[in-house]
């Protein structure tokens, strides 16, 4: 069983502050979710109204396409996984996965079955006598997820429940819990602050600012495609130029900036959001997008001068200061073998096509 | 052992170490040993006029203890049943107001741990507080006011059409109850406070998010965890309440007798500090037994309930 989960109109407010600001939200039965943004983005108070922790102030939450207004949590289809798992640490860690069961009134030797069938699922076969301290963060995590799959949730809320274990663990978790939620079939909204994780699990993404969703989109559009100067700046790495609008060429809009005139991709968006000459606009360029300029080019050119260098193995990354100093940008360029290394304090020019860049109305950005 | 005292000295410095040793010397032995075992000993002699006390007639006997279940050595066969009687029923009652007094502030000490915020936790605590700045003595007399004919909950019992006449509190030893009850309320609302305030809330989430309704929250998750807290209460209600003297005597009907009241009347009116002193320690060791039984029974080890 799966069900989706509509969010309408839902405000959720706490006296004067607004932790979510008319939110509207179709997660479709059986995709994985994410909601995605820096802490304080209102992404876990949406989770709360999710999972019957909090009744939205104005708006519907749907599960199912049924109005959960004055449903508790515990008699909602949902599952939640907390931030700190918090498993039951008295009890046995068969106990916490069965507990869901036993509050159903299960018979104890159907809830052992169970629970010893989920902890083959999590790949923790014959752990279940033990208790919940004596296991690592990883399997406690996995046993976290069994307890809240034996609730037989339709919809599974994680709260971002890697964001404790080591980097290497949490990339392993990642595939784990996207593996496990192929299995399940069941629906996973996911809430984290970590970029990485909402790309690699997600079917499709939400990027949250203020408790106003940015943006929905799948990994590859929210990365290729931002619709905003916040979702722009925070999803992945951006160099940022400001200027005005001077043309609107079909695709492609012209903007002047302080380091010159520069062709991007206009961004389609919405009509009263769309660029227009005079406007103010900000343009992103991918680290990745910028290359050396070999002189053949008409557009883009930067004049910059090289900074510093990190070698990354796989990639150099360079940092420039571009013509008036006072700005810094990165490009990032594979290590294909050639000789990359070039000089500091070195002056070279830059350009990017301009299809790989993206001009955006002027908004608020991440925080660096 | 003698590596955990040289670290003890290296930590602490000669002089320090030789202050904490023998204040704690001072405290175990001489204030707290010594006089139990000035009372064991006494417990099994004979009680002999001074000029006796040390001469041939001075020797042990278990006189003391029997008279306990056999009563006078003249009434051979028959049991000591009013000291029995009154022993049972002293911790019976004391077993009743622990029971009691956990009912009530295991959820008050739940709610101020966790529902309770900022100025309306401190004025709860405060005025948990406040009224055990009155005397002892004081606060027993006002209950006794308070339950008796012409007091305030006879009064409004007759008034509001409850009673048609009033009905002896104290007689009936509602007063005595009510009145131990609430002497120790704090001693079990602030061990459970202590356990229960350490709880990670979403402990509680998690099982009701699992669909748990409230009472099985309590039952699977927040007593467990409160267990030693719980236990720790309880102990120490139950000690005091079996070892209440004021209270009883104030508040107590005149047909019940605590158990203290009778070695106080071996002390003082009797003047048979022997026979008291077997009292004594026949109560201490019951209750210490009892509290030990009770904790293998709910499996709470000494060391928790220290936490």
């Amino acid at each position: 069983m799966s069900a989706g989960v509509d969010l309408e109109n839902v405000w959720i407010k706490f006296g004067e502050f607004i932790a979510a600001r008319d939110v509207n939200i179709n997660i479709k039965e059986g995709e994985f979710f994410s909601f995605l943004g820096p802490s304080g983005c209102g992404k876990t108070t949406l989770l709360r109204a999710v999972s019957g922790f909090l009744e939205p102030s104005e708006g519907m939450v749907k599960i199912g396409g049924e109005d959960m207004k004055g449903i508790g949590p515990n008699k909602r289809p949902t599952a939640l996984i907390f931030q700190n798992l918090a498993l039951f640490p008295l009890m046995t860690v068969w106990e916490n996965i069965a507990f869901a069961l036993e509050v159903k009134g299960v018979g104890k030797a159907e809830r052992r079955k169970r629970a010893d069938e989920l902890l083959n699922l999590i790949a923790l076969p014959g752990q279940g006598d033990k208790m919940v301290h004596e296991l690592s963060g990883g399997q406690k995590q996995r046993v976290a997820i069994a307890r809240a799959l034996a609730a037989e949730p339709d919809v599974l809320l994680l709260d971002e429940p890697l964001s404790a274990l080591d980097l290497k663990l949490r990339q392993h978790m990642r595939t784990e819990l996207r593996a496990i939620q192929q299995r399940v079939g069941i629906t996973f909204i996911y809430i984290t602050h970590d970029q990485g994780e909402a790309l690699t699990m997600s079917d499709h993404i939400a990027v949250m600012r203020e408790g106003v969703i940015e943006q929905v989109a799948d990994g590859t559009d929210m990365y290729d495609h931002p619709e905003t100067a916040f979702v722009a700046s925070f999803v992945g790495e951006n160099n940022l130029f400001k200027g005005e609008v001077s043309d609107i060429n079909g695709e492609q809009a012209v903007v002047d900036t302080n380091v010159g005139r520069v062709r991007a991709r206009l961004a389609s968006l919405p009509k009263e959001r769309q660029l227009e000459t005079g406007d103010s606009a900000f343009v992103f360029v991918r680290p990745e997008s910028l290359k050396f300029a070999n002189g053949a080019e008409a557009d883009n050119r930067i004049k910059a001068k090289i900074h510093q260098e990190e070698f990354e193995g796989q990639f150099w990354q360079v940092f420039l200061n571009v013509a008036d100093g006072a700005k810094k940008i990165k490009m990032s360029l594979v290590n294909d073998g050639s000789d990359l290394k070039h000089e500091v304090g070195a002056d070279v020019t830059l350009t990017f096509q301009p299809e790989l860049a993206v001009a955006l109305p002027e908004g608020p950005l991440a925080q660096e | 052992m003698s590596t955990w005292i040289s670290n003890f000295y290296h930590r602490n410095g000669t002089a320090l170490s030789i202050f904490l040793l023998l204040s704690v010397l001072f405290w175990v032995f001489i204030l707290i040993v010594l006089p139990q075992l000035f009372m064991m000993d006494f417990s099994f002699r004979h009680n002999l006029p001074p000029a006796d006390i040390g001469g041939a007639k001075d020797v042990y006997t278990l006189e003391n203890y029997q008279y306990m279940i056999y009563g006078s050595a003249q009434s051979e066969g028959s049991y000591n049943t009013v000291d029995l009687t009154v022993f049972a029923r002293t911790l019976i009652a004391a077993i009743f107001v622990t029971l009691f007094d956990l009912a009530i502030c295991y959820p008050i000490a739940f709610y101020l741990a966790h529902s309770a915020y900022g100025g309306a936790a401190r004025l709860m605590v405060l005025s948990l507080i406040v009224p055990f700045w009155v005397n002892e003595i004081l606060r027993a007399f006002a209950f006794r006011i308070m339950f008796g004919a012409t007091g305030v909950i006879n009064n409004f019992l007759i008034w509001a059409g409850i009673l048609d006449q009033p009905y002896d509190f104290i007689r009936n030893d509602v007063a005595l109850y009510a009145g131990l009850g609430y002497a120790f309320i704090l001693l079990m609302i602030f061990p459970i406070y202590n356990t229960v305030e350490s709880l990670d809330r979403n402990q509680i989430e998690a099982a009701r998010d699992l669909g748990s309704p409230w009472w099985r929250i309590h039952w699977r998750v927040v007593i467990p965890y409160a267990k030693p807290g719980i236990t720790s209460g309880c102990t120490m209600v139950f000690m005091l309440t079996a070892g209440a003297l004021a209270a009883p005597q104030i508040l107590g009907g005149p047909s019940s007798l605590w158990f203290t009241q009778i070695i106080y009347q071996w002390f003082n009116t009797g003047n048979n500090w022997p026979q008291g002193s077997a009292y004594a320690i026949i109560l201490l060791a019951t209750c210490i037994a009892f509290v030990l039984i009770m904790m293998k029974v709910f499996k709470v080890k000494l060391g928790e309930i220290a936490r």
